[in-house]
């Protein structure tokens, strides 16, 4: 009995989340829709208590809870606090969309408190049962969230696409981990630690990583299971997007962390050469496919295919560097793409929000301020040095480097140069072409807001020492606790 | 032969029979019903292993829920199920490798298969019978497995409610609508009203109407 109480002591925040969002649900149900901005609100201050919770609880050494299954140590911690924030500012991001297409419920600050709790168990996660666990839990939220707009045929397609897929990534990933326990014998990670090293690269272990590995690569829409994410993305409301965009990614990224590097450590060489290709894959996807975009929802899936595969450059060099490179890129991926998801909200015209590439012509002259904010966000995308996009890359091929993968630095940097064509191609349009009509001004402070925050976050000149410097040794940290 | 033994028999038998019929009768109603007699049947023979707990489910879920569900999408749906069995000869050579396939995997893994000596005795001896679990004061079953999801499961068991609580929001966002006009009724109301609100008494002179 004390040990279960012990164990709740450490998952403090996901307690907090279940049963708050519990709550926020019974108040919803009672007060209705009206209450939608309030339940908003509550739910926002929900995911900062939750993430001054994982602060402050987080143990020194790290603790193994609920016999092995929940690990709380400074890498889920890490996570943990850039998926609240996240969750955070798509609820605050989503108010004036979701009020414009009468689309206010009470249920979406419910849905994305329950996403983020599933996600905090994915960090957590030190079993093969809680990984999948936590990625369903997550998973059926985003469902639902992406098919929120039930009566717009897009945003239903999306969701039944995103489920349809899911449910198929999921079978993999569990065909995966019934061929680790088989010939593991547990489903704990550091059992099938003991085991892969003592048994060696055993085939039927290889086949199940490689299913687990398959399922994983889908939930961080890695290619060559990347199919979903462009059709998703764009056809799900736009706050939900920048949400899938953020979230999920740092989660999915962390769990792929975990269960490569926690269980497997010593057959890396047999996994390096799948996630290495993943990686290739996904930067050349990311790259190649974006050219052609004209809906800047698709170009921001693509993009983060593209970096989905830069960060997965620094777990195939799996040291403790390069895991420390991949939560430092996929910490400045998630402001990146929050703060150019603000500014795709932004975007809006009477009659709507527009979500063409060609809207944004002549930006820097109708509204200057917005045009230099997403100048300043896709030079960071594109990696522009000076930029945190710059710094990201930078650590993950110094990572990689450093492993003796020279190669594979190589070809990650050829392939950036290539990608920085079509953020670019943006820049030049906002800056260059004729102005399109210009966008509403002063109807969403809090995005104008975030997308400010963001870029002053990723423009290093001014913030250099603390935020970078602070998220080094903060990843390195996590990073250490993984070894 | 003891009464367990003819129960055995019995429930066995209406269990193999009643699954063959689902597959061989031509009614799609009738298969559904064949199936829960197959459900009750198989409860019948967990009852017999000393898994009461395992009975009860298999009644409440799979004949209280799922048979049920069957039953109206079969009721529901006009299916055309005589048209679906056309072509069977067609298909009969490629499905009969199929299955000759897998019958020659089945019989190559049962060649190599070997059973732990625990397992035997598992075999033997399923569960305690209600009469031991009372005589060592172990937990019955329902108990048993109370005990584990509670403490060693207690997290993935959390974690499953979360799960079908989100399946639930989901179902209700995506397909619920309020109706508007709707008449309901509204027994509060109904008995809440008082006389003065809906009885007026009005005074009519005779032969003049109002």
């Amino acid at each position: 009995m004390t040990d279960i109480m012990n164990g709740f002591s450490y998952a403090i925040p996901e307690v907090m989340l279940a049963v708050g969002a519990m709550a926020l649900l019974i108040a919803g149900v009672f007060f209705g829709d009206k209450s939608a901005k309030p339940i908003s609100l509550a739910a926002v201050l929900l995911l900062a208590a939750a993430l001054l919770a994982a602060l402050f609880i987080e143990p020194k050494q790290g603790a193994s809870l609920f016999g092995g299954a929940f690990r709380a140590d400074a890498f889920a911690t890490f996570a943990k606090i850039i998926i609240y924030a996240a969750g955070a500012f798509a609820i605050l991001m989503s108010d004036r969309y979701l009020a414009g297409e009468k689309l206010g419920r009470f249920e979406y600050p419910v849905l994305i408190v329950l996403a983020t709790f599933g996600m905090s168990l994915m960090a957590s996660a030190n079993d093969l049962i809680s990984l999948y666990m936590g990625i369903e839990t997550h998973s059926l939220a985003l469902y639902i969230l992406a098919a929120f707009n039930r009566d717009s045929r897009r945003s239903t397609e999306a969701g039944l696409k995103y489920f349809v897929l899911g449910a198929l990534s999921s079978g993999m990933l569990l065909y995966g981990a019934s061929l680790i326990y088989g010939f593991a014998g547990s489903t704990s990670f550091q059992e099938i630690a003991r085991v892969a090293s003592a048994s060696g690269a055993d085939a039927g272990l290889i086949v199940g990583l490689v299913f687990l590995i398959s399922g994983l690569a889908f939930k961080v829409s890695a290619a060559p299971f990347h199919m979903w994410a462009p059709d998703v993305y764009e056809g799900a409301p736009t706050p939900v997007t920048a949400f899938f965009a953020s979230a999920p990614k740092i989660a999915g990224m962390a769990l792929f962390v975990r269960a490569l590097v926690a269980p497997f450590p010593d057959i890396i060489d047999q996994w390096r050469p799948v996630i290495a290709a993943i990686a290739i894959a996904s930067m050349l996807i990311g790259a190649f496919s974006a050219i052609a975009q004209t809906n800047i929802k698709r170009l921001m899936a693509y993009s983060s295919i593209g970096h989905m595969g830069y960060a997965l450059i620094g777990l195939a060099a799996g040291t403790k560097e390069g895991v420390s490179a991949v939560l430092i890129y996929m910490a400045i991926y998630v402001v990146m793409t929050i703060g150019t998801f603000a500014c795709i909200l932004l975007m809006r015209r009477r009659g709507g929000l527009t979500e063409n590439i060609s809207d944004l012509a002549g930006l820097s002259r109708t509204n200057g301020p917005m045009g230099l904010v997403v100048t300043i966000l896709f030079f960071s995308l594109a990696g522009v040095p000076v930029t945190a996009g710059f710094f990201g890359k930078w650590f993950v091929f110094v990572a990689a480097v450093n492993a003796h993968m020279v190669w594979l630095a190589v070809v990650g940097a050829v392939i950036s140069v290539i990608s920085a064509y079509y953020y670019l191609r943006v820049v030049w349009i906002m800056w260059f072409n004729d102005p399109a009509p210009a966008f509403e001004r002063g109807t969403a402070p809090a995005l104008g807001f975030t997308a400010a925050l963001c870029a002053v976050l990723i423009f290093p000149i001014l913030v250099m020492p603390p935020f970078i410097g602070a998220l080094i040794v903060a990843a390195q940290n996590a990073a250490a606790a993984l070894f | 032969m003891t009464i367990a033994a003819i129960a055995f028999w019995v429930f066995a038998i209406a269990a193999v029979a009643s699954g063959l019929m689902v597959v061989a009768s031509r009614n799609p109603v009738h298969s559904v019903l064949f199936l829960i007699t197959a459900f009750i049947s198989a409860a019948g023979l967990f009852v017999l292993m000393g898994a009461e707990y395992l009975a009860v489910l298999l009644i409440v879920v799979y004949v209280g829920a799922v048979a049920v569900l069957f039953l109206f999408v079969v009721m529901m749906l006009d299916v055309d199920f005589v048209e679906l069995k056309q072509g069977f000869l067609r298909y009969l050579p490629l499905g009969g490798a199929l299955a000759a396939v897998v019958v020659a995997e089945l019989i190559m893994v049962a060649g190599v298969w070997t059973f732990p000596d625990e397992a035997g005795l598992a075999r033997a001896h399923p569960a305690p019978t209600a009469a031991e679990t009372v005589a060592h004061g172990a937990p019955n079953n329902i108990e048993a497995l109370g005990l584990i999801l509670y403490t060693d499961y207690v997290h993935y068991f959390q974690i499953a409610g979360v799960v079908l609580l989100i399946a639930m929001i989901g179902a209700i966002i995506l397909t619920f609508r309020t109706r508007e006009g709707v008449k309901k009724q509204d027994a509060a109301r109904q008995i809440g009203r008082k006389r003065e609100e809906s009885v007026e008494v009005v005074h009519v002179k005779t032969g003049q109407g109002i």
